[in-house]
C-alpha cells in the first residue's frame, strides 16, 4: 500500500507549509502588531480620575483684635490678647495706622473689634470695611458686663462671618467661579448679571482705549492717553499683575458715527440717546476697531465718543428716562462707552475747528469704574450697616483684589480640572490618535500643579494658590489644544476591512489550504492506524 | 338673523378684546424681567464654509456669500466670522462679471460686495483646517481672524454648503467629513464650553443625515434635505452661464432680508423658510438637543449681535494730577469733506422690469401659427415660405 504522504516531497511541502504558518503566526502578527500602534506615551489616569471629584477647602486666616472696652477684665483673662488700642482719629486714619501694625499677608484678614460707645464709627454703621484688609466691629449693645466668654464669641460669630462674606468669599461667589461645572441654580439676577458681564479668567487682557472723532473739521481733540494710562490705570494694573498680565494700547479713530441717530429734546435742547437703543451703537463701530493679531487674549475696549457739533450735547437716558450722571455705558464681556460732550469749552460761532483739551481725570474715572465691573471685581452691594472705604488712587482696595484672586484660583482650578479630565476621556475613547511625550509631560505638570493648588487653597495661602492655579491652566490649555491632537481617524470597521483584506487574503489562502490538508492527512493517516489495528 | 350676527359680532369684539390684552400684559411681564434672561449669550460668532470647488458650482459659493452679507448686515464683525470659501469665483477667468458673485438673475443682487474678508481661501478649505478651527487646535503661529476665539457665552452659527451624501460632506472634491466627525468636535467644543448655543444650517444632498449623530447640548440643527433626497438649484442665468444659487439657500436669503437687527422674528419662521413647493426637497430641523424653546429663540440670537447693555452708574473719583512726560504737539491737520461711510452692504435687489416669461412669446408664435395651419391647411406653407 502506497503511503503518499511518506515521500520525501510530500514531506518538504508538509514541512515547508508549516514553517510559514509558523512564521507568519508568531514572527508576522506581532511584527504587523506593533507597527501599526500608535505612539501613547503614559498619562496619569488615576490621579486625573481622583481630581475629578475636585472637593476643595477653602480656608482664610482672620485675626480678630479686641479693643479696649470691648471685653470686660474677666474676658480679656481667658482670650489671648494681642494688643489694646485706644483711637480718637478718624476712622480712615484710624484703619490705616491699623494696616501699620500688622501687615497682613494676602488673603487672611484682621478684624478690630470695638466698643458700643466708640465714636470712630456714624451712628448706623456698625461695620467699617477699611482699604486694606482690615475692617472695624462694633460691638452688640448686649455685651456688657456680665456675660461669659462663650456668649461673647458666640455674638460675634455670626457678624464676623458676614465681614467674611464681604470681604472675601461667600457661597455664592465660589458656585459662580464653579459654575463650568456646578449647575447653577439662579436664585437672584445679580448674580447672574455678574458672571454674565466679567470676563473669564484668562492669562492675559489686551485694553484698548479709542477717541472716537466723527467730526474733525469743527473739534480738534486733544487727550494725553500717555499721561492717564500712566498715572490712573497703570497703578490697578500693577496691582493686578498676580492675577493676569494686561498689554495696553490706544488709538484715534477719525469719521467714526454711532450707528443710531440720537432724539432731539426740545425741553432739554439736547440729544437724547435711549437706552433701548444703546444695543445697536457697538456693532457698526466694532468693524472699524482693531485688535493685536498675534495674541489671542481677550480685548476689552473703551471708547470715548465726542459728538459732532450738529449733535452736541448727547445725553444718554437710562430705562427709567433719567439722565445717566457718568453718561457712559458698558456691554459685558465686551468694554465701555464714554460720550464726552465739549460744546460747554466754546462759544458757538468761533472759527471751526476749535482746540479741546479732554479731562482725563474725569474720563479715568469712568473707565476704570467700567474696568472694575468688567474684570469682575466690583461685588454685590455689601449690607445696610456696612461702610466700605472708597478705594484708593490705585483704584482697588487690598481686600478686593483678595476676592478677586479666590474667585480666580477656584476658578482657574475648576477649569484646569475639566480640561484635564475631558481630555484623558477623549484620549481613551479614540484609540487612534498619538499621544506626544509632550503632550503627556503638560499633562503630568498640570496636574500636579493642580494638587499643589489645592493644597495652598486649603492652608489659605492665597498668593501661591493662584499661582499654581495659574500654572495648571496653562499646562492644561496647552495640552488640549495640542494641535498634534486631531482625530481625523475616523475609519469605519468596514473601511479598516476593506484595507486588510487584499492585502492579506491572497497570502493567508494558501498556507490556510495547506494547513488544513496537512490536518486532513493526519487524521487519514490516524483512520488507517486504527483500521490496522482492528 | 341679524340680532344673531349682532350678538356673533359683540362676541367676537369682546373676545379680540381680552386677547389683545392678555398679550399686551404678557410682553409687558416679559420686558420687565429682563433682557439678560431671553438668551445667555453675549457676542456672536459665525463659521461660513463652502466646500466645493469649480466654476460649476458657483451656486456654493454664492450660497455662502449671501449667508456671510446678511449675517454682517445684521451686526456681527468681520473679526468674528470665519469665512472658508473653497475656490474664488469672483476672480475666476470663467466669470463674465469679474469680481462680483449674484445671487439672482439678471444680476439683480452682488453678494460679492466692497468689503468681503475670506479667512480661509482656496486650499486652505480642507476636512483638517475645519475641524481645527471648532476645536481650536490651532498651531500657535494662526492669525487671530482665523481662530474661533469664542467663550461660553457665544452663540455660534455654522452654515456648511456644498455637495454631501448619507452621512457625509465633501471637500474640495477630495475629501469627506463624516458625520461622528462632526459630532465629535462639536462634543469636543461643548467639554471646553466653546459656546453657549449652536445653530448648524446645511446646504447639500441628504442634508439630514449630518445632523443625526449630534449628542451635545444646546445645538440646533436645520438642513435643506432629508436622506434620500437631492437639494435642488435655483435658476440659471444665462449670462453668466451656471446656477447661481441654491433653492433653501435662496428662499433663506429672502427671509434674512426681511430682518432687522431689532427684529422679533423666531426660529419657528425660521424652519417655515421653503417648504416642498418651493424647495422641491423637503427641508429639516432637529431641535431636540436644545433647552430653550425654538419659539422663544430670535433669529437676531444667531444671525444678529444684539450687545447686552448696562448703564455704568458709578464713577471714581481721580484726583492725582497727570504727569506727562512729553508736551502735547499740536498739529495743523485739514479734513476733507467727506461722506459719513454709509452701510454699503445695504444694497437691496434692484427692481427689474417685468418682462414676459421665457419663452413664452415663441410659444405664442407657435401657437398662432399651428392654429392657422390648421384651420386653413398644410398647403398654404409654401406661400409662407
Amino acid at each position: 500500500m502506497g503511503a503518499p504522504w511518506r515521500t520525501p516531497e510530500r514531506r518538504r511541502g508538509k514541512l515547508a507549509a508549516l514553517s510559514i504558518a509558523a512564521m507568519v503566526i508568531l514572527v508576522g502578527v506581532p511584527l504587523w502588531w506593533k507597527t501599526t500602534q500608535t505612539y501613547r506615551a503614559w498619562l496619569p489616569v488615576a490621579q486625573i480620575n481622583e481630581l475629578a471629584k475636585l472637593q476643595l477647602q477653602l480656608s482664610a486666616d482672620v485675626e480678630v483684635v479686641f479693643a479696649r472696652g470691648t471685653a470686660t477684665p474677666e474676658q480679656q483673662k481667658k482670650v489671648p490678647v494681642t494688643q489694646t488700642q485706644d483711637e480718637d482719629h478718624a476712622v480712615d486714619e484710624a484703619d490705616l495706622s491699623l494696616h501699620r501694625l500688622s501687615e497682613s499677608p494676602c488673603g487672611s484678614l484682621v478684624i478690630y473689634v470695638i466698643p458700643e460707645s466708640s465714636s470712630l464709627l456714624p451712628e448706623n454703621v456698625n461695620v467699617y470695611i477699611g482699604q486694606r484688609r482690615t475692617a472695624l466691629l462694633r460691638i452688640g449693645a448686649q455685651m456688657k458686663v456680665g456675660k461669659t466668654l462663650k456668649q461673647l464669641l458666640a455674638h460675634l460669630e455670626p457678624r464676623v462671618k458676614q465681614i467674611l462674606q464681604v470681604m472675601s468669599f461667600s457661597h455664592n461667589d465660589i458656585t459662580a467661579a464653579l459654575s463650568d461645572r456646578v449647575r447653577f441654580s439662579p436664585d437672584n439676577k445679580e448674580s447672574i448679571a455678574d458672571s454674565m458681564r466679567a470676563f473669564k479668567s484668562s492669562p492675559g487682557y489686551e485694553i484698548t482705549f479709542s477717541l472716537l472723532n466723527p467730526d474733525p473739521k469743527s473739534h480738534r481733540l486733544h487727550w494725553d492717553i500717555e499721561g492717564a494710562v500712566q498715572t490712573y490705570i497703570q497703578p490697578l494694573l500693577t496691582k493686578l499683575s498676580p492675577v493676569a498680565n494686561f498689554s495696553l494700547d490706544s488709538q484715534i479713530l477719525y469719521y467714526a458715527m454711532l450707528g443710531v441717530n440720537p432724539r432731539y429734546d426740545s425741553s432739554r435742547s439736547a440729544y437724547i440717546l435711549n437706552a433701548d437703543s444703546l444695543a445697536h451703537v457697538i456693532n457698526p463701530v466694532e468693524a472699524r476697531l482693531g485688535s493685536n493679531a498675534a495674541s489671542s487674549n481677550p480685548v476689552l475696549n473703551f471708547l470715548l465718543y465726542v459728538p459732532d457739533a450738529h449733535h452736541s450735547p448727547l445725553y444718554i437716558h437710562d430705562h427709567k428716562k433719567r439722565e445717566v450722571q457718568t453718561n457712559a455705558f458698558h456691554s459685558p464681556r465686551w468694554g465701555g462707552i464714554m460720550v464726552y460732550n465739549v460744546n460747554g469749552f466754546y462759544q458757538t460761532g468761533t472759527n471751526f475747528p476749535v482746540d479741546v483739551n479732554i479731562n482725563m481725570a474725569k474720563v479715568m474715572g469712568v473707565f476704570l469704574a467700567q474696568l472694575r465691573l468688567l474684570l469682575g471685581v466690583q461685588s454685590t452691594a455689601p449690607p445696610s450697616s456696612f461702610q466700605v472705604a472708597p478705594c484708593g488712587s490705585s483704584g482697588l482696595a487690598d481686600w478686593e483684589l483678595d476676592r478677586l484672586m479666590w474667585s480666580r484660583s477656584v476658578e482657574n482650578v475648576a477649569t484646569a480640572t475639566t480640561t484635564i479630565t475631558s481630555l484623558a476621556q477623549l484620549l481613551d475613547q479614540i484609540g487612534n490618535i498619538v499621544i506626544n511625550d509632550n503632550i503627556a509631560q503638560q499633562v503630568s505638570s498640570a496636574v500636579t500643579s493642580l494638587q499643589l493648588a489645592v493644597a495652598e487653597l486649603e492652608v489659605g495661602n492665597l498668593g501661591f494658590a493662584l499661582q499654581y492655579s495659574k500654572e495648571a491652566i496653562l499646562a492644561s490649555e496647552k495640552a488640549f489644544f495640542d494641535p498634534s491632537l486631531l482625530h481625523l481617524l475616523y475609519f469605519p470597521d468596514d473601511q479598516k476591512f476593506a484595507i486588510y483584506i487584499p492585502l492579506f487574503l491572497p497570502m493567508c489562502v494558501p498556507i490556510l489550504l495547506s494547513l488544513l490538508k496537512i490536518v486532513s492527512e493526519v487524521r487519514q493517516r490516524r483512520r488507517e492506524k486504527q483500521a490496522k489495528k482492528d | 338673523c341679524s340680532a344673531r350676527s349682532f350678538r356673533f359680532t359683540t362676541f367676537l369684539a369682546s373676545l379680540t378684546q381680552t386677547l389683545t390684552l392678555v398679550v399686551h400684559f404678557c410682553l409687558v411681564f416679559q420686558d420687565s424681567a429682563g433682557q439678560f434672561f431671553s438668551s445667555g449669550h453675549t457676542n456672536n460668532w459665525a463659521v461660513l464654509v463652502c466646500t466645493s470647488r469649480f466654476w460649476f458650482n458657483y451656486r456654493h459659493v454664492a450660497n455662502t456669500l449671501s449667508v456671510y452679507r446678511s449675517v454682517k448686515r445684521l451686526g456681527i464683525p468681520d473679526s468674528h466670522i470665519v469665512l472658508m470659501l473653497a475656490d474664488d469665483m469672483a476672480c475666476n477667468h470663467r466669470n463674465p462679471k469679474p469680481a462680483t458673485v449674484f445671487s439672482h438673475k439678471n444680476m439683480e443682487l452682488n453678494v460679492y460686495g466692497d468689503d468681503v474678508e475670506v479667512d480661509y481661501r482656496g486650499y486652505e478649505v480642507t476636512v483638517e483646517n475645519f475641524l481645527r478651527v471648532l476645536t481650536g487646535r490651532l498651531p500657535p503661529s494662526t492669525p487671530r481672524s482665523k481662530r474661533l476665539l469664542s467663550d461660553d457665552r457665544s452663540n455660534i452659527l455654522i452654515y456648511l454648503t456644498g455637495h454631501g451624501g448619507n452621512g457625509f460632506l465633501k471637500f474640495q472634491d477630495s475629501e469627506e467629513i463624516s458625520n461622528v466627525e462632526l459630532a465629535d468636535a462639536f462634543e469636543q467644543m461643548w467639554q471646553k464650553r466653546r459656546y453657549n448655543e449652536l445653530l448648524f444650517i446645511i446646504d447639500t444632498c441628504q442634508g439630514a443625515s449630518m445632523y443625526e449623530r449630534f449628542y451635545s447640548p444646546n445645538l440646533m440643527a436645520l438642513a435643506s434635505s432629508q436622506v434620500g433626497e437631492d437639494s435642488l438649484s435655483h435658476q440659471p442665468d444665462l449670462a453668466i452661464g451656471v446656477h447661481l444659487m441654491d433653492r433653501y439657500t435662496f428662499y433663506l436669503l429672502e427671509f434674512l432680508e426681511d430682518i432687522h437687527p431689532a427684529s422679533k422674528t423666531n426660529m419657528n419662521d425660521l424652519f417655515k423658510v421653503c417648504p416642498k413647493s418651493q424647495c422641491v426637497s423637503t427641508p429639516g430641523h432637529r431641535t431636540d438637543l436644545f433647552l430653550r424653546d425654538p419659539g422663544s429663540v430670535l433669529i437676531t440670537d444667531f444671525f444678529g449681535s444684539v450687545r447686552k447693555i448696562e448703564i455704568t452708574m458709578e464713577t471714581i473719583n481721580l484726583t492725582d494730577p497727570i504727569n506727562s512726560g512729553n508736551d502735547v504737539q499740536t498739529e495743523n491737520n485739514t479734513y476733507v469733506d467727506q461722506l459719513p461711510v454709509s452701510e454699503i452692504i445695504h444694497q437691496k435687489p434692484k427692481q427689474r422690469d417685468w418682462h414676459p416669461p421665457d419663452g413664452f412669446i415663441l410659444g405664442l408664435w407657435t401657437l398662432i401659427l399651428l392654429v392657422f395651419f390648421k384651420t386653413y391647411g398644410v398647403k398654404h406653407l409654401k406661400h409662407v415660405f
